[in-house]
């Protein structure tokens, strides 16, 4: 490898790792750094695009009034995808709290816990099913080749 | 030094495009570094198809949809992912150790890859592995966890070495019980001293035959997400028993006691339970044999034909038993069966292919459902078995939708 190639990597990786660390603050508060509930919003203003049908369109989370408390502190260690493809009462909710507080060292959520579960309880509340659903969501399209 | 470079630059560019900034240079991200938020918005895991349904993106976790799952064999980038952790950031394939050891190992012995390949026999197997989990989205009372539906499951050539040949290396006492495995993955909170999963088997399993130590899948080296470089393939179990990223085996003289051993993981009842019972975690028990299940994988479902037709169809059935003795199919939402033809696998664990030839002599809007048979006479429910809280072991048959038209 010439001298000028070396340059040129070990400039790209400077580069890279102040990207890296612009990420690491922009996106990333540590997820076990500290026992202070989180209330800060975190700033990516850039990153923001709108609610849509009260849908927040980054995150894919309802939006309300407590939904900064939920991103704030919900979905640094984890996706949000977690909190929206479940469905739970507000003490099957309080039970996932309880099991990520003993084993996932969950932050002590303090007096966000409260609007944390009234938002989950809300939002994100069972439908009864049944013992089998009906097909759903179903794409139709013309089969071709049958005939082979 | 091996290295591959699997974040490509497609995806490096999208990244870009979502936060208006250039990623410069990002082909000198290490292996397996993605800046952490962004999967979601783009779609395309590592290795893998877009085809594939993102439930999760920190840690990942993706699955197959059924319709592209009808190879013997599944492709390497449409292999189901299940991640309880975070992969490791880069990985050295070269200088990776495998180190067993434990209350019931006769010595400590530590591993090379290479020494691995040239000191044991290599053996190839077709093993189904399977999520314990898949199908929970249709348990009710809904169960929490990872929302799978039919596509946390996939059958893959693995090659490597008997699990077996390695234990008995070491020396395993007589008074061993189970085996428990630890990965290089990293839990999701970034807690250094926490492990994301560390799961095991009875030391029977670990010393059956077909229990491997494995480096390829499908003749080529594992994907990043799937374990890469080293993994357990442990099959009719639940496919968290086949530890990823595999750097110790313990040989334990109790039941292994890691992360998701215990508690509400990968347990359910000892005593079946009505839907929506509270059991506490004594009245759990680990779940080791997987139940017998099939797929529809072909068509895909919404199919539209026309009367008097002929559409094939056909699938794969697996189970933890011997093999699988029948398929039949309902056309008539279930007041009817007849059979399938069904292939022969090459060895235990590995699916079986099915396949029918059906046709509609009435317009309307038809359910093609099927029901596979092991040979220890087990077979599928038609609605969904028994309910337990964190919603495993979902072997309800597999429906598509067919339209009739004349």
């Amino acid at each position: 490898m010439n001298r000028c190639a070396q340059m040129l990597i070990s400039k790209s990786g400077i580069l890279f790792f102040i990207l890296a660390f612009f990420f690491a603050i922009a996106i990333l508060p540590a997820c076990n750094e500290s026992d202070e509930s989180k209330t800060d919003s975190i700033s990516e203003e850039s990153f923001q695009d709108g609610v849509v049908n009260g849908i927040d369109t980054l995150t894919g989370l309802a939006f309300d009034a407590s939904f900064e408390i939920v991103r704030a502190n919900c979905i640094t260690c984890h996706s949000s995808k977690l909190i929206t493809q479940n469905r739970a009462t507000r003490e099957g909710w309080k039970g996932m709290l309880d099991w990520m507080r003993e084993t996932q060292n969950l932050h002590d959520l303090g007096d966000n816990e409260e609007p944390i579960l009234d938002y989950l309880a809300k939002h994100y509340a069972p439908e009864n099913k049944g013992r089998r659903a009906n097909i759903e969501d179903i794409e139709w399209y013309i089969l071709d080749g049958v005939s082979d | 030094m091996k290295r591959r470079n699997f974040v490509n630059t497609s995806f490096l560019s999208s990244i870009s495009a979502a936060i208006g900034l250039p990623i410069v240079h990002g082909s000198y991200l290490p292996k397996g570094v993605i800046p952490i938020g962004f999967v979601e918005e783009l779609g395309n895991l590592p290795g893998k198809r877009s085809e594939m349904i993102v439930l999760n993106d920190r840690p990942i976790n993706a699955e197959t949809p059924p319709h592209l799952l009808n190879d013997m064999l599944t492709p390497n980038d449409l292999f189901f992912v299940r991640n309880n952790g975070l992969p490791p950031a880069s990985v050295d394939a070269d200088n990776w150790t495998l180190t067993v050891e434990g209350e019931s190992a006769k010595t400590n012995k530590s591993y090379t890859i290479s020494e691995l390949k040239s000191k044991f026999k290599s053996h190839s197997l077709n093993i189904t592995l399977e999520c314990g989990g898949n199908g929970r989205k249709e348990f009710n009372p809904p169960a929490k966890g990872n929302q799978w539906g039919t596509g946390a499951v996939g059958c893959a050539k693995w090659t490597g070495v008997r699990l077996s040949d390695v234990l008995k290396d070491v020396g395993v006492k007589a008074d061993a019980v189970y085996i428990g495995y630890y990965g290089a993955d990293n839990h999701v909170s970034g807690d250094k001293t926490k492990n994301p999963i560390s799961r095991g088997v009875p030391i029977k399993k670990a010393l059956a035959d077909d229990s491997l130590i494995a480096w390829q899948m499908n003749d080529e080296d594992l994907p990043v997400l799937n374990g890469y470089p080293l993994r357990l393939v442990i099959g009719g179990y639940p496919a968290s028993c086949s530890g990823k990223w595999l750097e110790k085996i313990v040989i334990r003289n109790v039941v292994h006691d890691g992360a998701k051993m215990g508690g509400q993981s990968y347990r359910v009842p000892c005593k079946t339970v009505a839907p929506g019972e509270k059991v506490k975690d004594e009245d759990m028990c680990i779940i080791e044999e997987m139940p017998v299940k099939s797929l529809i994988t072909s068509p895909k479902t919404g199919a539209t034909i026309k009367v008097n037709q002929n559409m094939p169809v056909s699938g794969k059935a697996w189970t933890a038993a011997k093999g699988i003795s029948k398929v039949d199919y309902s056309i008539d939402f279930g007041m009817s069966w007849k059979s399938c033809t069904i292939g022969s696998s090459s060895n235990q664990f590995a699916w079986q292919q099915f396949d029918t030839e059906i046709s509609f002599d009435k317009a309307g809007y038809y359910e093609v459902w099927a029901k596979a048979t092991d040979s220890n006479g087990a077979t599928q429910p038609i609605i969904l078995p028994g309910w337990n809280p964190k919603g495993y072991l979902n072997n309800a048959c597999h429906r598509i939708a067919v339209k009739v038209n004349a």
